[in-house]
């Protein structure tokens, strides 16, 4: 549906007249305040009977499919009305006419008849409607619909997107020259008249022409060159925007955010963050990944993380419990099912990994590949997306470097690494060396985790990762 | 016949077009051959579109020809739930498109030629367009029977299709196009456009199924190009002009200016699915639970392709009245689409209490219903 402003009724000085306005400037002024208007006692138009035009194939009638505009609605002329189709033909029928909807004489998938009328269109009558062109089966004008608007005695001939220009722009009709037939005002008018004023060139809407690209200029092409010719300096006429706020509702898996979301809020969290020398799992990785290749996998930091987690889970179980609604009872989960937070086309998802506590790396990595491209493909299932204990994200992979993650219940905990970056570090003998580091960000429940907890396992979830050897001595 | 790598070659300086209506203006006569250089079945609907938008075809005519990878492309006013097994072509990754033509279903892969005659409304000619591509055909292998019908299919052997048409008409122009079975795969095609959805009451245009057959399976000596070319030299004599196809880029923003935002749309969920004309699903899940089956009857309108209202009639009690008015109640406005219910369903669990049997019930009533979609 088009919204369109609403043009002034020039109901101040209206002398019933069918095709004559006079105006003087104190009437355009307040006009201009009045723009926004309409009031529904004053109908200042008349009622018009849009037949539906003739198609072409001895088409008689047509099947009304939607209706792009209803009842109230302010339409200008070209604008698309309703879609009709006929034997496998698709028509878009558009408006002749600038005015108000008034009455549709069609329900969607009614029959409508070729002749007949197809809606009431309420015109203003001071409105010139001039076609740009001419309508191909155009039924005789009635003398009302040829108007034109007289400003000081010259008429001035303009079609509705031009005159709706000017009006934007501030720029009254009779103060312009016009090149088209009969001295019509056309587009490049306006435009030159704008560029007198501000001494600039503004660029063309980008819509009504098409600039070939140079021939000369085979490898670059011609729009970075335009552009810089083409900037506009700023205007000292006040810039209309005519951008509206679009309101929404909050539905499907939106509204199922908000609820947990909601829900999650109320968990007491603490945070706990701290620093990863990943410079040893790095290496590791690099001497890994052709061998996962071979079999089909490909090998990211993630399982290790996963891995590393389940361990500290291993010692540290109270992070894979849940608390129940109540706060009564604390669940002590067996199964480490370790959500992996995904960033898909439609938000947030977060499908798990089961049992890491039985996997080994390699499984974690090649479950992560399945459930990756399952939710690249929008195809996970309500199994990969429920029993999930604890989660970790890894937000780094699209940037920063501490977060603070919101937990997600049923669970107690969850974990945001960084981006790995490459900083200078000390080693053991003082030296300076080149450290690849990441920040991680963990969230607890403070009503069943202790700050004590969430140190000392980060620390073991730390050393695991700073010392992959270890984890070899402590893997089930 | 004669390639032209660019449409840059052939404008010159002198062609900066100022009219609201643009069009390309070659050296030769009153019509233009384009064929496009993407298989990217929502880039060249897009080219369409900017065709029919931006192109004065009062003066010209143009003649697109385009080839797909996998696509089930269904017309403007039509139900992609009653008109193909949407499962499949998510695990078999065949894009589905909705076109701004009318008509109906048809599958499409690189064995389906597509032609495209733009003109302007006034020469809107449907029957004169297929009788030229029967030409054509009858030119390169006379000994094919190949004809129109009135339905403006083209029947092989009296039989078997290998052409369907659909068109669209706007304020001043108009495109006929149609598809030709070359070499397309037919065991896919009948496997993609079976509807496996029962229920479904809807006013949305029917598809008419017919047998199909491949021109290649007539003669396999023939190739697409053979095809293509004897359309072209056929087009170019009728319309007396030169016989060059001109290759398109349709990502080219520069030549078609707006092109990727209509790329775009055509891509939307609002506009593949949305769409859809208001329809409603009137069936019954059997779920298999602990050993007998339960028979819920379902019942939901869908309106713009989300659930307008939804009715789920289960075993009083078997899941708790609260849980149920909940998940009823996040399926209303919600698209009826399968990932977003089990994004939906899925994240709706973690408030819900924390009950074992709870949740196999709660997954297994969403998991039937997320079949429905």
């Amino acid at each position: 549906v088009c919204i369109h402003r609403v043009r002034s009724c020039s109901s101040i000085r209206f002398i019933k007249s069918k095709y004559v306005c006079v105006f003087d400037k104190s009437a355009l002024k307040f006009s201009h305040q009045q723009r926004l208007f309409r009031t529904s006692a004053v109908s200042c138009g008349q009622i018009v009977q849009f037949k539906l035009s003739d198609i072409g194939e001895g088409i008689t009638e047509v099947t009304v499919k939607e209706w792009y505009i209803k009842e109230g609605d302010s339409v200008s002329q070209f604008d698309s009305i309703c879609e009709v189709q006929s034997d496998k033909a698709s028509v878009t029928i558009t408006s002749r006419y600038d005015g108000v909807i008034r009455k549709l004489h069609y329900s969607i998938d009614d029959i409508a008849f070729v002749g007949k009328p197809l809606v009431d269109i309420e015109i203003d009558a001071s409105k010139g409607v001039a076609s740009e062109e001419d309508v191909v089966e155009t039924p005789p004008m009635s003398h009302d619909e040829h108007t034109h608007q007289e400003i000081k005695g010259h008429k001035t001939l303009a079609t509705p997107a031009v005159r709706r220009l000017a009006m934007e722009n501030n720029i009254k009709l009779s103060e312009v020259v016009g090149t088209g037939k009969d001295n019509r005002i056309l587009k490049e008018d306006i435009l030159n008249y704008l560029a007198k004023q501000t001494g600039a060139i503004l660029p063309p809407s980008p819509k009504a022409e098409i600039i070939p690209p140079l021939p000369k200029s085979e490898t670059v092409p011609a729009a970075p060159k335009d552009k810089a010719r083409k900037i506009p300096i700023p205007v000292s006429r006040p810039i209309v925007f005519s951008g509206k706020d679009k309101t929404e509702p909050v539905t499907g898996f939106q509204k199922a955010m908000v609820k947990t979301m909601s829900a999650a809020l109320k968990i007491p969290h603490f945070g706990y963050c701290d620093e990863i020398d990943l410079t040893q799992l790095v290496q590791l990785r690099e001497e890994l990944k052709p061998v996962a290749e071979i079999r089909g996998v490909k090998l990211s930091f993630m399982p290790f993380f996963i891995k590393a987690a389940s361990l500290g889970l291993l010692q540290y179980p109270i992070l894979n419990a849940s608390l129940d609604e109540n706060c009564q009872n604390v669940t002590y989960k067996a199964s480490h099912n370790i959500g992996v937070a995904m960033d898909t086309g439609q938000g947030l998802i977060v499908p798990n990994v089961k049992n890491v506590q039985v996997c080994s790396v390699f499984d974690i990595a090649s479950e992560l590949n399945r459930l990756q491209s399952l939710g690249s493909a929008g195809q996970l299932g309500t199994s990969d997306l429920t029993g999930g204990t604890f989660t970790l994200s890894n937000i780094g992979t699209i940037g920063g470097t501490y977060a603070k993650p919101v937990i997600l219940p049923p669970e107690v905990a969850i974990g945001a690494l960084g981006k790995i970056q490459v900083l200078p570090r000390f080693n053991g003998k003082g030296e300076v060396y080149k450290a690849q580091i990441m920040n991680v960000s963990w969230s607890a429940d403070h009503r069943i985790i202790d700050g004590a907890t969430m140190a000392r396992f980060s620390n073991l979830w730390k050393s695991y990762l700073e010392n992959p050897a270890s984890m070899l001595l402590d893997l089930k | 016949m004669v390639l032209q790598p660019s449409l840059k070659n052939c404008l010159g300086l002198s062609c900066v077009l100022r009219t609201p209506k643009a069009g390309f203006r070659s050296t030769a006569g009153g019509a233009l051959v384009i064929q496009s250089v993407s298989n990217d079945v929502y880039q060249n609907l897009a080219v369409e579109d900017w065709i029919h938008d931006h192109m004065d075809l009062e003066k010209r005519q143009v003649l697109f020809l385009w080839r797909n990878l996998p696509a089930v492309v269904i017309g403007r006013h039509q139900n992609p739930w009653q008109e193909c097994n949407l499962r499949l072509l998510r695990q078999k990754n065949i894009k589905l498109a909705r076109r701004r033509s009318g008509g109906g279903t048809v599958y499409h892969d690189l064995g389906n030629i597509n032609l495209t005659f733009f003109t302007s409304k006034k020469k809107y000619e449907r029957m004169e367009n297929l009788k030229l591509v029967v030409k054509a055909l009858k030119a390169l292998r006379p000994q094919f029977d190949v004809h129109v019908t009135d339905r403006y299919d083209i029947l092989l052997d009296r039989h078997y299709k290998i052409s369907g048409t659909a068109a669209k008409l706007g304020r001043t122009s108009a495109y006929h196009h149609c598809t030709l079975l070359c070499n397309a795969d037919k065991f896919v095609l009948s496997s993609v456009l079976k509807s496996p959805y029962k229920g479904l009451k809807s006013n949305a245009t029917p598809s008419v199924p017919a047998s199909v057959k491949n021109l290649f399976e007539e003669d396999p000596s023939l190739t697409s190009e053979m095809l293509l070319d004897a359309i072209v030299k056929e087009y170019a004599m009728q319309h007396q002009t030169d016989h060059h196809i001109t290759l398109i880029n349709p990502a080219d923003e520069t030549l078609l200016p707006g092109i990727n935002n209509k790329t775009k749309e055509l891509q939307t969920w609002e506009w593949v699915y949305g769409k859809t004309p208001k329809f409603s699903i009137s069936t019954c899940l059997n779920m298999a639970y602990k050993g007998s089956v339960l028979d819920v009857k379902v019942n939901m309108d869908v309106k713009h392709g989300r659930i307008e209202v939804c009715n789920i009639d289960l075993p009083e009690q078997w899941l708790p009245p609260a849980l149920y008015s909940k998940l009823v109640k996040s399926l209303t406005g919600s698209k009826f689409c399968p990932n977003e219910i089990t994004a939906l369903v899925t994240t709706l669990l973690r408030v819900c209490p924390q009950d074992d049997e709870l949740h196999s019930r709660w997954n297994l009533l969403c998991e039937n219903m997320i079949m429905l979609m």
